[in-house]
Order: structure tokens, then C-alpha cells, then sequence
């Protein structure tokens, strides 16, 4: 009987985000826009500069545009992370968040549902971007494109529990805009998705260990080697324990005796 | 179990600031209480803290026998609330936003739909069930979401200022609606409101000044111990002429 309770509530709350994210179209084209535009013009642009050695997972030489995509996949599933956390400020503030929180659920439930239906809406525009992408030339191989999802989960997951993380810390949509500059781009331009780690080396020792023990590199190559069908037993460990410390810290954040609300008060 | 809400020697302060203090009082099942205090009086914490969105370190809160700290599950389960600001998903359609509050409260579909349907018939909103909330005008909206917080059956109904906002027509059908559920359902109810014409007859009342209760009680007993004739001399001698 629990068990379906909890069943039918994390349905509801998945249910709930898609509807809304299919409803918001201009949320689902401007999600699209930013990944394409990187590809269509950044890429595009930046081919001839940039020469990219034979590293794995490619087997050959390649076209900036195929070494980008897994980044670009990544930062489809940063900034949707971003963007869920974005909407839970805003609901905690104009208050559709209490409705979720004083249902009899436990909390920690509550926040991994919301973490999971998040997830579900950045599957959703990752695979929309790689099937135009398809049409651009960029094709993996047929069987990567079902290796991806676990790894797209894992990442979508990792990614989501930070951005909880962060909003737990964060009382008013005013200051999370500015979190969002010195979070996601920090992330995404010190990471592995615009750039190979030996190349930042040749240029930075310091920008090559920042991008090593980012987060986001480990996930975006995850993301790259599942596209190819290969595993990367590092990233993904590196990825899954991210996001287990993430989420701890995330529940501890939004638990009423321990985290944000004992911050607004409490004797 | 005839007592819906217990709540004893309740505290709570913001740092220093204290917005509880030593707070108790109980509500049974089919009596409608209102509660009236002037802004920052504590209402919105004590509400805060019945909903678990707070947690208190000192007092207890029960709900149906269950402590909301250590039951929180079961003891949730037994509330409704209608919370000041408007609470529904904009971008959905009633039917949308009533079927997910019924999956957080675990209502399978086929129940859910027959209390949907149940509740806005009631409240005279069935036929617009597939229209987005948006659409809707205030007092609309206000009535969705007393539906939503009466689908799961409380035994407890939470209600912060509901009708601020709303014209009088809508007001009035509110008021008459949820005094109508608290006979007919035997539904215990916390109303805070700033309105004393809200207030019927038979309502008990809780008056909450400066984080402490200043008055309990039945309308007549309330003017008795004040030495007051109105609802609002009392209001006004109990506050000391703070504004309501």
C-alpha cells in the first residue's frame, strides 16, 4: 500500500514536468537553440582552428563538430538542471513548492522524484538534439545511441541533485541568477566539452587539474564513451559519487530541522 | 477520535526574535476556528509549523493522535491547507492539477476521478474542469483549491486567508462553503483571516498577538471575558489597538 503510495506520487510528480515542459514551448525551443547554435555556428567556425589528435573513444580523426556533440549533450543536461532547481526557487517562492512539501511523503522522496522527472525532460531534448544532429552529419554508431541513456541518466541525475543543492542554499530568484554565473559557466568552459584535457595542458596546468576533477568533464565523458558504445569505468564512478554527495548534501538542505528552513528560524 | 488538532506549549523564534510563545490550544472534529491576529502576530509561522514546512524544537503538534514530527506521514495525511498565495499550476487544467495532488496523496485514478468530480460539483466548478487555471478568476481558483485540499478527506482543514483579494460575492460563497463542510463532514477548520465578517455565530475563536493567545473560545465567552459588546472591540481591546 506504501509502496504504491509512493508509486503513484513519483508518476505524478514525473507526469507533472513533462506535461509542463511540453506545454511551455518556448522552454523546449530555446533548450534546443543553444546546444544547435553551438553546433551550427560555434563548431562550424572553430574547425579549421582547432586540430584534434586520435583519443578515445574516436578511432580515427575527427571534425570538431563530433567532438563537441557530447559536450554540447551535457551542457543540455547542466542547464536543464539548472533550470529545474530555477523553477523550485520560484515555486518555493510564489509557493506551489508547499504543496509538494507538506504532502505525507518523506522529503528526501520528494526531492528524488523531482530530480527524476527533471532527468526525464533533459533525456527528452538530448535525444531531439541528437536525432537534428543526425541530419548534420554527426552520427555515432546505431547501438551507442541505447548505450547513452544509462549514461544520460547518471549525468542528468548528478547534474539535477547539484542544482537542488544549490537552490536549498538560495532564498530568492534574484540570487540564483547570479549563482547561475558562477556555476554553470565556470562548469561548462573548465570542462572537457569544448576542449581535450591534453590541450588545455599545452596551455594551462592549472585549467588542465580544474578540468580533471571537474564534475561535469567526468560526465561529459562518460556521456562521450557511452555514445560509442565504451564504458568509462573512471568518469562513472567519479559521476555516481558526485551525485551521491550532492544529494546527501540536497536532502540535508531541505530537511526542516536541518537545512534551509532551520536557517529561517527556528528555536 | 474527536479531536482533530492538539498542539501544546508551542515555541518558536527567528534567532532572537521570538514568534511563538508557549502556544497551546486543541480543535475538534465539525468545529470551525478562526483565527485572528494582526500582521506579524504568528499566524503564518504557527501555520507553517502545523504544515511541517518549519519544524519546531519546542512544544508538540497532533494531528488525529499522530505527532507531526515523528508521524509526519500519517499526521499529513489527515491535513488540507489552502495556503495564502495560489498554490496551482498555471500552465495546467483544473482536472490536471487535482489528478496530481491525488498521486502525492497515493488516490489511485479511478478513486481520484470520482472525487474530483465529487468536489467540484459541489463547489459548482465541474464544467470547467479542462480549463487551464490560469484562465480562471480568483474566486475560481480559490474554490479549485479548497476542492484539492478536501480530494484526500482530511480530517483537518488549513485555511490562510483565502479570500484575501476576492470580491464579495466570491467571499461569501467560501465562507458559507467551508462552515457548510465543517457540519456536514464533520471537518475541524483553522481559518485565519483579518475579516471579521467571516466570523458566524457558532465559530469558536483564537485570537494570536505578539506570538502568544490572547483570547480562546465561543464568540459569547470571548465577549464576556473582554467586557465588549462586538467582535471587534474585543479584537481591539485584546490587540490593544493594534491593526488587524
Amino acid at each position: 500500500m506504501i509502496l504504491m503510495h509512493f508509486w503513484r506520487a513519483m508518476w505524478g510528480i514525473v507526469g507533472r514536468e513533462l506535461l509542463r515542459f511540453l506545454k511551455q514551448k518556448e522552454r523546449f525551443v530555446s533548450a534546443l537553440v543553444r546546444p544547435l547554435i553551438w553546433l551550427f555556428v560555434f563548431a562550424a567556425g572553430f574547425r579549421a582552428a582547432l586540430g584534434l589528435a586520435i583519443t578515445p573513444p574516436y578511432e580515427t580523426y575527427i571534425l570538431y563538430e563530433v567532438y563537441i556533440t557530447p559536450g554540447l549533450v551535457g551542457m543540455i543536461q547542466l542547464f536543464n538542471g539548472m533550470q529545474s532547481s530555477l523553477s523550485m526557487v520560484y515555486d518555493r517562492e510564489m509557493g506551489s513548492m508547499r504543496i509538494l512539501m507538506v504532502c505525507p511523503l518523506p522529503r528526501w522522496f520528494l526531492l528524488i522524484s523531482k530530480l527524476i522527472a527533471g532527468t526525464a525532460v533533459s533525456i527528452l531534448q538530448v535525444y531531439v538534439f541528437l536525432s537534428i544532429a543526425w541530419f548534420y552529419d554527426i552520427q555515432a554508431p546505431l547501438l551507442g545511441y541505447l548505450w547513452l541513456l544509462p549514461a544520460l541518466i547518471l549525468c542528468g541525475l548528478m547534474l539535477g541533485a547539484l542544482g537542488l543543492l544549490l537552490s536549498s542554499f538560495i532564498k530568492q530568484l534574484e540570487n540564483f541568477a547570479g549563482v547561475m554565473n558562477f556555476v554553470i559557466f565556470p562548469l561548462f568552459f573548465m570542462s572537457t566539452a569544448l576542449y581535450p584535457l591534453w590541450k588545455m595542458k599545452e596551455s594551462s596546468t592549472l585549467l588542465h587539474d580544474l578540468a580533471l576533477y571537474n564534475p561535469f568533464s567526468q560526465a561529459v565523458e562518460l556521456i562521450r564513451f557511452a555514445l560509442y558504445g565504451q564504458f568509462n569505468q573512471y568518469a562513472f564512478i567519479y559521476t555516481l559519487v558526485a551525485f551521491l554527495v550532492f544529494m546527501s548534501a540536497a536532502i540535508i538542505g531541505y530537511n526542516p530541522s536541518k537545512g534551509m528552513m532551520t536557517r529561517k528560524g527556528g528555536k | 477520535m474527536k479531536t482533530a488538532l492538539t498542539i501544546e506549549n508551542l515555541s518558536f523564534a527567528y534567532g532572537k526574535k521570538k514568534a511563538l510563545d508557549d502556544v497551546s490550544f486543541s480543535i475538534n472534529r465539525g468545529e470551525c476556528t478562526l483565527l485572528l491576529g494582526p500582521n506579524g502576530a504568528g499566524k503564518s509561522t504557527l501555520f507553517s509549523l502545523i504544515t511541517r514546512l518549519y519544524d519546531s524544537r519546542e512544544g508538540n503538534i497532533n494531528l488525529c493522535g499522530f505527532d507531526i514530527k515523528k508521524q509526519s506521514r500519517e499526521a499529513l495525511g489527515r491535513l488540507g491547507v489552502v495556503f495564502q498565495q495560489t498554490t496551482l499550476d498555471m500552465d495546467l487544467t483544473v482536472l490536471q492539477n487535482l489528478h496530481y495532488h491525488a498521486a502525492l496523496h497515493g488516490i489511485a485514478r479511478k478513486v481520484a476521478n470520482q472525487r474530483i468530480q465529487e468536489e467540484l460539483e459541489r463547489l459548482n466548478m465541474y464544467e470547467r474542469r479542462k480549463e487551464k487555471v490560469r484562465q480562471l478568476n480568483g474566486g475560481h481558483k480559490r474554490r479549485v483549491e479548497i476542492a484539492r485540499a478536501l480530494l484526500h478527506k482530511p480530517s483537518l482543514l488549513l485555511l490562510d486567508e483565502p479570500t484575501v483579494g476576492l470580491d464579495v460575492p466570491s467571499r461569501k460563497s467560501i465562507v458559507e462553503h467551508v462552515h457548510q463542510l465543517a457540519n456536514d463532514n464533520q471537518l475541524a477548520v483553522l481559518w485565519a483571516t483579518h475579516l471579521i465578517d467571516e466570523i458566524y455565530p457558532d465559530d469558536s475563536l483564537l485570537v494570536l498577538h505578539q506570538g502568544q493567545i490572547k483570547a480562546r473560545g465561543s464568540i459569547p465567552s470571548i465577549l464576556k471575558s473582554s467586557n465588549t459588546e462586538t467582535v471587534s472591540d474585543a479584537f481591539y481591546q485584546l490587540t490593544q489597538g493594534a491593526s488587524a
